[in-house]
């Protein structure tokens, strides 16, 4: 499961998911992260079963945190299955399948945004 | 052997035809033959789905009462064309809306109206003694319009070359988002499927040909402009009825930070006449060339980082010095099956009508640059060019006099062979004096990475160099790194007044 984990200045001086994961055991899995001076913004990823244990933990230090069930939404009226956004993805969500149709692979998106402005048809957006 | 374009309209008539794409057409020739595919195949379709910029369409609006010669034209607030009097417009695919830029151009005012969607004309004129109404708001449907024919200069690219990107920042072109670091390559192109590739010698293909234009019945008005057959990258121009298209082969687009454009579905089916169709049309994506260039030049002369095949670029990886970076088609091969898939239905019934060209393209064209007469405004018109140096091994303190003294507020730095190693600006001085540390010489507070322009490149290549690193001066250096001048914001006033005209 992901969470989307956003903490402001003054927290975001605390080790936030190292201490969380110290408290609770789980091995957390950093996909993405935006840290500067005033915010901090982390995708992360946790086992299932784990995921309400390490949402209430970090919430209990000061943390937002929203619990991603979707990857970028691709309206398929839209999408025209040209592949603009295959290479400019890191995590290889968009592929071809043997008819040439645009595969998508909601599951490895870590929602970082790059396939939106790639996308000439603006078939990709974010989830709300 | 060869055979008539009466006896396959014949064996068409006769329901015997045998019509096949040209992504089926080079494994027949493996199987049968040349002389075998002569015989079994009549006619070869082709297809290609992708973004065509040089389109638009003319739309007669018919009368008003009191009558009105539009000489302004708005479209949902995208230009059209308003030289053509009096109720005659062109809207080109790429003209932006006035109000929404980049996310709505010609290109969605001709997805809206094949839709079946309203779109506000709205037009003006000074009036004259005919045409008295001076103005006009009307909401139109594709319907309410007495013509709406598409009529597009450059479409069917032969073939295009790839894209990448060498330097350390993401760009955004019309092939699409470049990602840094030769991070990805970007193609177009139906490849195997293309209909000029299957007639190179644009034997079959040529003015007055019907063909598939976005859903419609069209045809090839004749050669494409810009077109260059010679090199390889033939074009077409050609036409077809708006009001028969299907938004399934016409869809508005925007790249994004380049602008709108429209993909469009377009195919041309080539009669099998004799071996030499059936040679062309055997193409395989393994056999279409294009240079991956790279996009990181910005003007005409980009280095070609490779050349590959369709076949290496579909396959979604090219290897490019070691490593294996993955490709994005920005047209649709899906689309490009379905538009040979369609037009090959359409032959089978009879509904398209084949024929020869009334008039050939001359293959041995090629596209020349414009024919430049004023060159615009180059970096050498305008540099300061009594620019102050100062040595990496000297003391800050010195080079703040020479700043003082020169009332600049960039120093580039040279080593003590007088090339350029650094630049420190009055902001880094005033750190260093702020902040006294261990920092003595200037080379312990220069930039290391210096941002330069060449004295005969364009004003315009150099503002987008300020532009991008967010700086405010470009030492501008010889060959041999020698700083010859700067190129301050400032300098950029002696544009105005065209005082760079000496």
């Amino acid at each position: 499961m992901k969470l989307l984990v956003n903490f402001s200045r003054g927290k975001g001086r605390k080790p936030i998911i190292a201490q969380v994961v110290r408290d609770t055991g789980v091995l957390i899995n950093v996909e993405r992260a935006l840290i500067d001076s005033s915010e901090g913004e982390a995708l992360i990823e946790v086992p299932d079963e784990q995921c309400k244990l390490v949402r209430d933990s970090m919430a209990n230090l000061g943390a937002n945190v929203r619990i991603l069930e979707h990857g970028i939404h691709h309206d398929e009226s839209e999408c025209i299955d040209c592949g603009a956004c295959i290479s400019v993805c890191p995590r290889e969500v968009f592929t071809f399948d043997e008819e040439w149709k645009l595969n998508v692979e909601e599951e490895k998106c870590i929602l970082c945004g790059k396939c939106i402005d790639a996308c000439p048809h603006r078939a990709l957006s974010l989830p709300l | 052997m060869h055979k008539t374009i009466e006896q396959i309209h014949e064996r068409i008539r006769d329901g015997n035809a045998r019509v096949v794409t040209a992504e089926e057409m080079p494994a027949i020739v493996a199987e049968l033959g040349e002389k075998g595919a002569l015989k079994e195949v009549d006619v070869v379709t082709t297809g290609t789905f992708g973004a065509m910029c040089s389109s638009g369409a003319f739309l007669n609006f018919g009368h008003a009462e009191p009558p009105i010669r539009m000489e302004r034209i708005w479209l949902n607030n995208v230009e059209a064309y308003g030289g053509l009097a009096a109720v005659d417009t062109y809207i080109g695919a790429t003209q932006q809306s006035d109000t929404l830029e980049a996310e709505y151009g010609g290109a969605h005012v001709l997805e809206d109206l094949v839709a079946g969607k309203s779109v506000e004309l709205r037009a003006s004129s000074h009036g004259t003694d005919c045409y008295p109404r001076r103005t006009i708001t009307t909401d139109l449907l594709l319907e309410n319009l007495n013509q709406a024919i598409m009529c597009n200069p450059r479409n069917a690219y032969q073939r295009y070359n790839a894209a990448t990107n060498t330097t350390d920042r993401t760009l955004h072109t019309y092939m699409g988002t470049l990602l840094p670091g030769t991070g990805n390559i970007s193609y177009s192109g139906a490849g195997v499927l293309n209909p000029i590739s299957n007639d190179p010698q644009f034997r079959l293909i040529g003015s007055g040909v019907p063909i598939f234009l976005c859903g419609a019945p069209g045809m090839i008005v004749g050669e494409g402009t810009q077109a260059s057959p010679a090199g390889g990258f033939g074009t077409l121009m050609v036409t077809g009825d708006l009001k028969q298209m299907s938004q399934d082969y016409l869809r508005a687009a925007t790249m994004t930070g380049y602008g709108v454009t429209l993909y469009v579905g377009l195919g041309v089916p080539l009669p099998v006449l004799d071996l030499d169709v059936v040679r062309a049309t055997a193409v395989r994506d393994e056999d279409i060339r294009v240079d991956i260039l790279d996009y990181s030049v910005p003007g005409r002369s980009r280095p070609t980082v490779k050349n590959v095949t369709y076949a290496e670029l579909r396959s979604g990886m090219v290897d490019i010095n070691g490593e294996e970076v993955r490709t994005s088609s920005l047209s649709s091969y899906r689309k490009a099956r379905e538009v040979a898939q369609e037009l090959k239905s359409w032959v089978e019934k009879g509904s398209i009508r084949l024929t020869l060209p009334t008039r050939p393209i001359d293959t041995t064209k090629q596209a020349h640059p414009i024919h430049q007469t004023t060159p615009g405004p180059r970096v050498l018109d305008i540099m300061c060019r009594s620019v102050i140096t100062v040595s990496e091994n000297e003391e800050i303190t010195t080079a703040a006099k020479k700043l003082l003294k020169g009332e600049a507020n960039h120093l580039p730095v040279v080593n003590g062979n007088g090339v350029l190693v650094g630049i420190v600006t009055t902001f880094d001085i005033s750190k260093a004096v702020a902040n006294p540390g261990k920092a003595h010489l200037v080379r312990d507070i220069m930039k290391k990475k210096v941002i330069t322009a060449t004295a005969d490149e364009s004003v315009d290549i150099a503002v987008q160099k300020l532009e991008q690193n967010n700086i405010s001066a470009l030492p501008v250096i010889d060959h041999q790194q020698h700083v010859i001048a700067i190129l301050t914001a400032m300098d950029l006033g002696k544009l105005f007044g065209g005082r760079w005209l000496k």
